[in-house]
């Protein structure tokens, strides 16, 4: 049934520390770090107001609030941290630990460009430095989806098939700092949609105990793993991520049955696909650009389409090829670049999709907007129009550097 | 209560072992005594956080563990912030009744995580005045990987890379006053003990246990890297004890105190042996025995001498 919800004015980062709250997180640890930092100021406005009963540890670094953050999950609590650029990248030691435990931690990250130089605008080079840690990878576009895709995060990392953990990824500044009407749902709603973090079972001497550090049933975390017996623990995880796509699925569709909002299948977004014969392929705030001159196009008779991808890890082959399949020509917008690799992470993630097809796309990698630079829409429709050529003549160059001086 | 808690050994030799036997640790290493020492005094269910070190690889190579606790390992430099999270979920959770009682939580690390690496989290920690127990087991190197300086290292010894060479005898530099830099913190306990002291020992850890955030520094000879026979641990431990290179202090909520070996020392200033006794049995300090040598065993005298007389004074035991 629908919620009665409230309208109010957030910025991404306040949407995202509203949806925290709700969630009835057990366990927050943070640090400071441009531009995730009023989300760390807003959840301790509600502690020291007392709105929440949350665990607030004011960490000294980005490292700690993760390595707190693995340490609560343990325990058997909800655990949330959020940073951006060189705090993942402080982190990010234990961000393949936090997975490899299993434990279920939720992360917002709010995207800024990696150092050096030193820049705190949008690029997307800091969450892509993590993107083959085993963390479930989910891209919002707004403030409104970010505050969505919190909540649904809980249940995705909790959920008994998945048990890994979870990265909320926005825009820094285009949806962090920047105000949004966003739908609010009651306190009520969203706690009872989350429920309380219940541990899974494991089988120890033959008797089902809770997966926690609990005197009662003593378990260890984190032994010395070798050759013998590492790369099974690998499979594992492997494993429980060919889950997670239904598990986004079914959370995402529960969840639009409370709020009235969906996102796709809360794995892709499509927009005009259906008989596209050129599309942009992308991630997060710029995708909203691209489905505006994607109407732009259409009024000109030209058949666009745009293609957001909301889940990048694990990565929607499968349904990406099935989606693009009959698209002529296919740009790939990636706001990071792979240095040195033949294009960047996205192109690299949907040019492999497309190789099983019996018609390959063309397809051309669009690097822009890396250190915030601005995206416009006037850009985007420069894009649209060089994958036209491409219908044409084939491009020579399978990456383009976009808006950037030569 | 604590306070006068006096260790039957009786009792206590009934008492469970909570760290198994079957571990790989090496024979002759002081850190499995220890650790059992420290268990052996604690009187709630306990949670153990082990940084990366000898102890956590000695002790749970999958598919086996040691550990009749519950255990975690995390990384290297962050078992204090792993303890924060976990108390913070065992308050959130036991308030609400989703967990039946409230344990204490142990950190266990080395001289390369205390000293070193997972020096920062540790700080933190304490400034937030966390309700842990750190236990640092400092064999004064890097001994899982291979017997590596750290800030733990005492000045002249010999480690892989701070080799007794031509030019440079050993280490150059003196270990970090790290029970100092904790105390700095206004942390209300903190003490030395030795595993050649075990009622002495086991009385530091349970006030350890009650009154945190604490710190215990215990000394964990290492015959592999420190280059003794096997039988000669204890012997070494309670050595450093008597020649004051690892004096048995304590200090509590803002007094400093002498304990056990040291405070018999303190009365009796003719106990005190030369440092030349500890460091002669050890490989790692035998360069120091050549003629070329000597004047660094004389610099370690001299800074034990002068930590000895701030200890004194400290404690108001100076003549």
């Amino acid at each position: 049934m629908m919620a009665e919800q409230q309208v109010l004015a957030l910025n991404g980062d306040e949407a995202v520390a509203l949806a925290v709250k709700q969630c009835n997180v057990d366990v927050v640890a943070a640090y400071p770090i441009t531009p995730q930092t009023i989300i760390v100021e807003r959840f301790s406005e509600y502690v020291h107001d007392g709105e929440v009963k949350t665990k607030f540890i004011r960490v000294e670094s980005e490292h700690s609030a993760l390595s707190a953050c693995v340490g609560a999950a343990a325990a058997g609590a909800r655990a949330f941290t959020a940073t951006a650029a060189n705090g993942l990248a402080l982190m990010h030691e234990i961000v393949y630990i936090a997975a490899s435990l299993r434990t279920p931690v939720v992360m917002a990250i709010v995207n800024r460009a990696l150092s050096g130089p030193i820049n705190i605008h949008c690029d997307h080079a800091d969450s892509m430095a993590e993107r083959d840690s085993g963390w479930v990878q989910l891209y919002t576009e707004d403030a409104q989806e970010a505050y969505d895709t919190v909540i649904q995060a809980f249940r995705i990392a909790e959920h008994p098939d998945v048990q890994l953990p979870v990265m909320v990824m926005l825009d820094g500044f285009l949806v962090s700092h920047t105000l949004q009407n966003v739908k609010v749902l009651p306190d009520k709603t969203v706690a009872e949609f989350v429920g309380q973090r219940k541990p899974v079972n494991i089988e120890l001497f033959g008797e089902q105990v809770p997966l926690m550090l609990n005197p009662e049933k003593p378990v260890t975390f984190g032994p010395l793993d070798l050759y013998d017996y590492y790369y099974e623990h690998k499979m594992q995880q492997i494993h429980a991520m060919t889950k997670v796509p239904e598990v986004v699925r079914q959370v995402h569709d529960e969840y639009a049955k409370i709020s009235g909002r969906s996102y796709g299948d809360g794995i892709l977004q499509p927009y005009m696909m259906e008989d596209a014969e050129i599309a942009l392929v992308g991630l997060s705030s710029t995708m909203g650009t691209v489905r505006t001159m994607v109407d732009k196009l259409r009024d000109r008779g030209i058949k666009a389409g745009a293609l957001r991808i909301k889940m990048f890890r694990p990565f929607p082959h499968k349904q990406v090829a099935e989606t693009l399949q009959n698209v002529k020509a296919v740009g790939v917008l990636d706001r990071s670049a792979s240095i040195g690799a033949q294009g960047g992470p996205v192109f690299m993630e949907v040019r492999t999709a497309l190789y099983d097809l019996p018609e390959k796309p063309v397809t051309v990698d669009f690097i822009y907007g890396l250190g915030g630079r601005d995206a416009p829409p006037t850009q985007i429709e420069q894009i649209f129009q060089k994958l036209r050529e491409a219908l044409e003549k084939k491009p020579e160059k399978t990456t383009m550097y976009i808006g950037v001086r030569t | 209560m604590t306070e006068r808690w006096v260790p039957n050994l009786k009792q206590l030799a009934k008492k469970p072992e909570l760290l198994s036997p079957g571990h790989r640790l090496c024979a002759g290493c002081a850190a499995g005594t220890i650790i059992r020492q420290v268990l052996k005094a604690v009187d709630d269910p306990v949670v153990i956080v082990n940084a990366t070190g000898c102890l956590e690889v000695a002790t749970t190579i999958f598919p086996y563990t040691a550990w009749r606790v519950p255990w975690i390992h995390n990384a290297f430099e962050n078992a204090a912030a792993t303890a924060a999270g976990i108390v913070a979920a065992r308050d959130k959770m036991h308030h609400e009744g989703r967990i039946k009682q409230k344990y204490r939580v142990l950190v266990i690390g080395g001289d390369g995580s205390t000293y070193d690496i997972g020096l920062q989290a540790i700080s933190g920690a304490f400034e937030r005045g966390e309700d842990i127990t750190y236990l640092l087991y400092d064999n004064e190197a890097y001994m899982n990987t291979g017997i590596q300086r750290s800030g733990g290292t005492p000045h002249g010894a010999w480690t892989t890379t701070t080799p007794a060479g031509k030019v440079i005898p050993g280490k150059e530099l003196y270990k970090k006053p790290i029970l100092d830099i904790f105390v700095a913190h206004g942390i209300p306990y903190a003490a030395t003990a030795t595993p050649s002291r075990p009622i002495d020992l086991m009385k530091k850890a349970r006030k350890a246990f009650h009154k945190t955030p604490s710190f215990l520094h215990t000394l964990t000879p290492c015959n592999r890297g420190w280059r003794f026979p096997t039988n000669l641990t204890i012997k070494i431990a309670q050595l450093a004890v008597e020649t004051c290179i690892f004096p048995l202090v304590e200090y509590e909520d803002g007094q400093w105190r002498l304990t056990d070996t040291s405070l018999t020392i303190a009365k009796n200033p003719q106990k005190k042996k030369p440092i030349e006794e500890y460091l002669k049995l050890q490989g790692r300090f035998k360069h120091l025995f050549t003629p070329e040598n000597r004047h660094v065993i004389k610099e370690i005298q001299e800074d034990v001498d002068r930590r000895w007389q701030q200890i004194l004074e400290r404690t108001g035991l100076k003549p």
